[in-house]
């Protein structure tokens, strides 16, 4: 579904993505860990075309996205949706109307079916009693959910979720957890999650990519993470707490 | 049009001449891009503004950007117009031609200190107001949102500010002509003894067709460049906070020399 294909990037000088190569299955969930400035959040805008690959390329379904341009690039685009680190919801409209704005702004639904698409992504989210409110009024973790409620309006293939836990509190940052769980087994899309929280990751992701310094240094599933033998994964899985690879099996 | 850019960085220039390049070559790109940036704007026009959503914003707009301007264009006018007619009657008494400050305020007004008032005003308020929401947007990736949900930003951001922006400052202009004229007027009474009907005889005496079409067409020109190089401003911010502030000062210095230099070029074309 997504393929990765030797991609290296530069920016401001800094090689920030070193010859890096993946595939994520159709229905799986990537999650991508890696301390900060690792290179994590500049993989996920290659997915969206947000950022072009110096050298390699990206394919979303077979299209090239990474060469697509013009409406081309709207067409592959359309097949995502995306949860940003700021939610990225527009101020200046309510909860409802930012779920509702992609089906307005590029849909001929009609209102009804856009109302009823739009309380249905609330009612999912768990915001049906917030929809009049503005994105000011919301909690960082309400946000969140607002801006996965706007990511599935159009009923996307692919979810990228970019850091869908930072700056909430564990008890939000489980509950979106289990959303996007939630949302990737009742809607069968395909998620990849760049996140720093370890917990979090391994309770999303079928498979977990390690990027340290632009390069891939592990991608196994969660219950071969945790037992990687690799001393970067060690040392990110010591820092977080989690030293005791049977006791998170366990957990799970 | 792709408004989100990769972050760029360049080696500091090693002598004058360098840095001068430099400045020139930013300058070009800088120009290139705004232009692009009104070209993809107004291509957006025809197909996509007359739809409902994009007529609400539409109307939105020209209330944010003219009725709301109302009040400091109408203090602005009026005392621009006072101080034109009381500079002009002192000279002219000394003539005994006092009674000409009518047509003294009504020419400067028209052809000149209407539209640039509107323009230097709106550059100061709704262009900075704009540049700093667009950079705004972009510092909390709202733009890229956008793009990615492959709604343009610049038919969704750009257009319904340009097109109101272009309809708002030529009447505001007008309307500041207006002002002027009874701030002019009030002083003519007031401080000159210049009786009203004879005031207002002479304002309307040599005013041709001319000078009423090229002042608004001054004013709809700098309408559209504050609202161009706000939203191009605004759409480069990097640096978060910081530069938010910088890309709207840099909206607000960059309108007032391109309305000051486009101003120049235009009353140079239809007057010399």
């Amino acid at each position: 579904m997504i393929r990765f294909d030797r991609v290296s990037k530069s920016l401001l000088g800094r090689l920030v993505l070193n010859d890096v190569s993946f595939e994520v299955a159709k229905g799986a969930s990537l999650a991508i860990v890696g301390p900060s400035g690792a290179g994590k959040s500049v993989t996920l805008k290659h997915m969206i075309c947000l950022l072009r690959p110096d050298v390699g390329s990206v394919e979303i379904g077979g299209d090239a996205i990474s060469e697509a341009r013009g409406s081309e690039l709207d067409r592959i685009r359309r097949r995502f949706g995306v949860l940003f680190q700021s939610s990225a919801l527009l101020e200046w409209l309510t909860v409802a109307e930012n779920v509702a704005l992609p089906l307005r702004e590029k849909t001929a639904m009609s209102e009804e079916d856009i109302i009823s698409t739009v309380n249905e992504r609330l009612r999912l989210v768990g915001l049906e009693e917030d929809r009049e409110k503005h994105p000011s009024e919301l909690s960082g973790g309400m946000k969140k959910r607002a801006g996965l409620a706007r990511a599935l309006a159009e009923d996307p293939e692919i979810v990228l979720y970019d850091e869908p836990t930072s700056g909430l509190d564990p008890v939000s940052a489980r509950s979106i957890d289990n959303l996007i769980n939630t949302t990737r087994k009742d809607l069968g899309v395909t998620s990849v999650v760049v996140t720093h929280d370890l917990h979090s990751a391994l309770s999303v992701g079928t498979s977990i990519a390690m990027i340290y310094r632009g390069a891939i240094v592990e991608m196994c599933s969660p219950s071969e993470f945790v037992r990687s033998e690799n001393d970067i994964v060690q040392q990110f899985l010591k820092a977080q707490y989690i030293t005791d690879s049977g006791a998170w099996e366990i957990k799970q | 049009m792709n408004l989100t850019r990769e972050p760029e960085s360049y080696p500091r220039p090693q002598n004058v001449p360098a840095w001068l390049g430099r400045k020139v070559i930013f300058l070009a790109r800088g120009m290139g891009r705004a232009l692009m940036l009104l070209a993809s704007a107004v291509r957006t026009i025809f197909p996509h503004a007359f739809t409902v959503r994009a007529r609400r914003e539409i109307g939105n707009q020209m209330y944010i950007g003219g009725i709301m301007s109302l009040g400091v264009v109408t203090v602005v006018a009026l005392f621009t117009g006072m101080i034109l007619a009381l500079q002009t009657g002192i000279e002219l008494r000394r003539f005994g031609q006092e009674v000409f400050i009518g047509s003294a305020v009504m020419m400067s007004m028209l052809r000149e200190m209407g539209p640039f008032m509107s323009g230097i005003i709106l550059a100061a308020s709704v262009g900075a107001s704009i540049a700093a929401q667009m950079g705004t947007m972009v510092v909390s990736e709202e733009i890229a949102a956008l793009e990615v949900m492959s709604i343009s930003p610049v038919r969704f951001l750009v257009m319904p500010r340009l097109v109101a922006m272009a309809i708002m400052t030529p009447l505001l202009s007008l309307y500041g002509c207006l002002m002027g004229v009874l701030g002019g007027g009030i002083v003519g009474e007031t401080q000159l003894g210049v009786a009203w009907a004879a005031y207002i005889q002479n304002s309307t005496r040599f005013v041709g067709v001319k000078d009423v079409y090229v002042g608004m067409l001054k004013a709809f020109v700098f309408g559209i460049i504050i609202v161009i190089v706000a939203c191009h401003e605004g759409f480069g911010t990097t640096n978060g906070a910081v530069g938010v502030g910088n890309s709207t000062r840099r909206s607000v210095v960059i309108s007032f020399l391109a309305i000051l230099i486009s101003g120049f070029f235009i009353t140079r074309f239809f007057y010399v």
